[in-house]
């Protein structure tokens, strides 16, 4: 079974549609990259996977079981209780192009805040597994730091670090590193490099094409709400068969 | 203009302002209590997705700012027991404090949702992706981020509400300025009286004052960086 379905997804704004039935299996331990021009839905659809966003029509399942919603005996989707969803949401991990690290707690402790406020780990122990995690990211030493007193790439790593620290079984990163100067963007990459090495199962926005290439293991290519392409990147770089993923190679490499 | 010093001094030195200070204070404590819880419901109000809630804030907002106080207090006294045929006849001190409370809670609805939108709506969603409830991510992330903002003009609404509390006069309660009010209605040292009445005045605001700079040292300054003892032991 997939670790994650996504099955005919329509998600509207308004008037809007934005996904336009996408459809989307990932394996455990695969690395997916999401690439498509501005506006074509790869935020939204992330957004989608841990229900930050509601869907209108389709379904999304994590670990086999839908996100946000159960199935009521009339077989049409229902918003679940909030509790319910905020535990399903604490297994998947996000990473924000912005960080989003919280601004009035030390890197720490915006570390250890999920684990002991939501899994109930003790402080202590919550403590002791953040600090190893801050080294494995390479910032042990900036614990007790506030977030605006760290570069861009530091926060990132800081953000990678605490979405770990809930012991994700997906994690989904939103371009975590097109906020950053450019000499930022390799520590962010290494750390993401290393993280997909250990096994862990990735869904990534990104517009770093080397990321791409050497790290995922497939290639979705999203235009106007669906998808229109997929498969390995080599395959999708070298003889990509939709014009629209033509044209956008074009451009972007 | 002859000013009785000793009409002075013996004012200033009575006890007689003693208990109607403490009035004060617990009328402006009391009511600002109310008014902050109030304005928390109100500003949840106003923010939240159902447009029910939303109406219910603006016109709590619309009515009770747009509505002297004086006239709100004398309804909750007055007003009140004749509209209820009697059910409702609050004694003064709580009638007063409802009304101000009730009328302030206007106010700290709009300073509170202001503290709320100023909190960068990338943090909620963080809190959100790690699993936390509405509630926990109202608590825990997104409010003492707004306290920052949301502290300094309640501070000011507090002093505020301290003068505010002398128009319970109207309705005959017995905090500072009414107690100034039966004193000179007896002796005609208008001048004298209201001058100790001030004075009263200032030094509770300048105490509240005080404790203002101390709840803003506590939670609005940033945070330096505390050497932390962490990364010393293990850095
Ligand atoms: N909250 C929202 N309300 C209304 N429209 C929205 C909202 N979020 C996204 N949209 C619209 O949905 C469409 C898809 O947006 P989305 O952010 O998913 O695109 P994207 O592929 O991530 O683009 P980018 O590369 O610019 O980040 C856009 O047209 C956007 O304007
Ligand atoms: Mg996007």
């Amino acid at each position: 079974m997939p670790l994650v379905e996504i099955n005919n997804v329509h998600k509207r704004f308004g008037e809007l549609e934005v996904l336009k039935g996408v459809s989307l299996d990932v394996e455990a331990g695969e690395v997916v990259v999401l690439l498509g021009a501005s506006g074509s839905g790869k935020t939204t659809l992330l957004r989608c996977i841990n229900h930050l966003e509601t869907i209108h029509d389709g379904e999304i399942k994590v670990a086999g079981e839908l996100v946000g919603y159960t199935r009521g005996k009339d077989g049409k989707l229902r918003e679940e209780k909030d509790a319910i969803t905020s535990a399903k949401r604490a297994r998947i991990g996000m990473v924000f192009q912005r960080f989003n690290l919280f601004a009035h707690l030390t890197v720490l402790e915006n570390v250890t805040e999920a684990p002991v406020q939501v899994l109930r780990v003790p402080l202590a122990e919550a403590r002791s597994r953040a600090l190893d995690l801050l080294a494995s990211v390479g910032l042990k030493d900036k614990a007790g730091y506030y977030p605006h007193e760290l570069s861009g790439g530091q926060q990132q790593r800081v953000a990678i670090a605490r979405a770990l620290a809930m012991e994700p079984r997906l994690m989904l990163f939103d371009e975590p590193t097109s906020a950053l100067d450019p000499e930022l963007v390799g520590e962010v990459l290494e750390t993401m490099r290393r993280l997909a090495a250990s096994g862990m199962t990735m869904i990534v926005v990104t517009h770093e094409m080397s990321f791409a290439r050497e790290v995922a293991d497939r290639v979705i290519m999203m235009a106007d709400g669906q998808v229109i392409e997929e498969g390995p990147p080599a395959q999708l770089f070298s003889a990509p068969s939709h014009p629209r993923t033509k044209a956008f190679l074009a451009r972007i490499l | 203009m002859v000013f009785d010093s000793s009409a002075f001094f013996e004012t200033l030195f009575s006890s007689t302002f003693l208990i109607p200070a403490l009035t004060t204070l617990g009328i402006t404590f009391v009511a600002m209590a109310l008014a902050i819880m109030l304005g928390f419901g109100g500003a949840l109000a106003a923010l939240s997705r159902y447009r029910g809630l939303r109406w219910l804030a603006q016109g709590y907002l619309g009515f009770f700012r747009g509505v002297p106080v004086l006239v709100q207090i004398v309804f909750w006294y007055n007003a009140l027991p004749v509209l209820t045929d009697n059910a409702i006849n609050l004694p003064a001190l709580i009638a007063g404090t409802i009304a101000l409370g009730l009328n302030e809670g206007a106010y700290m609805t709009e300073i509170i949702r202001s503290g709320l939108i100023s909190v960068d709506p990338g943090q909620r969603e963080a809190a959100r992706a790690l699993g936390m409830t509405k509630a926990k991510a109202m608590r825990r992330i997104v409010m003492p981020q707004a306290l920052k903002v949301i502290i300094p003009p309640t501070g000011n609404q507090f002093i505020a509400m301290l003068k505010t509390t002398s128009l319970l006069f109207a309705i005959a309660v017995p905090e500072i300025f009414s107690t100034g009010t039966n004193i000179y209605s007896q002796n005609f040292k208008y001048f004298e009286v209201l001058f100790v009445v001030s004075i009263w005045y200032l030094a509770l605001t300048a105490l509240l004052t005080g404790l203002q700079k101390l709840i803003e040292r506590r939670f609005v300054i940033r945070p330096r960086r505390n050497t932390p003892i962490l990364a010393q032991e293990h850095g």
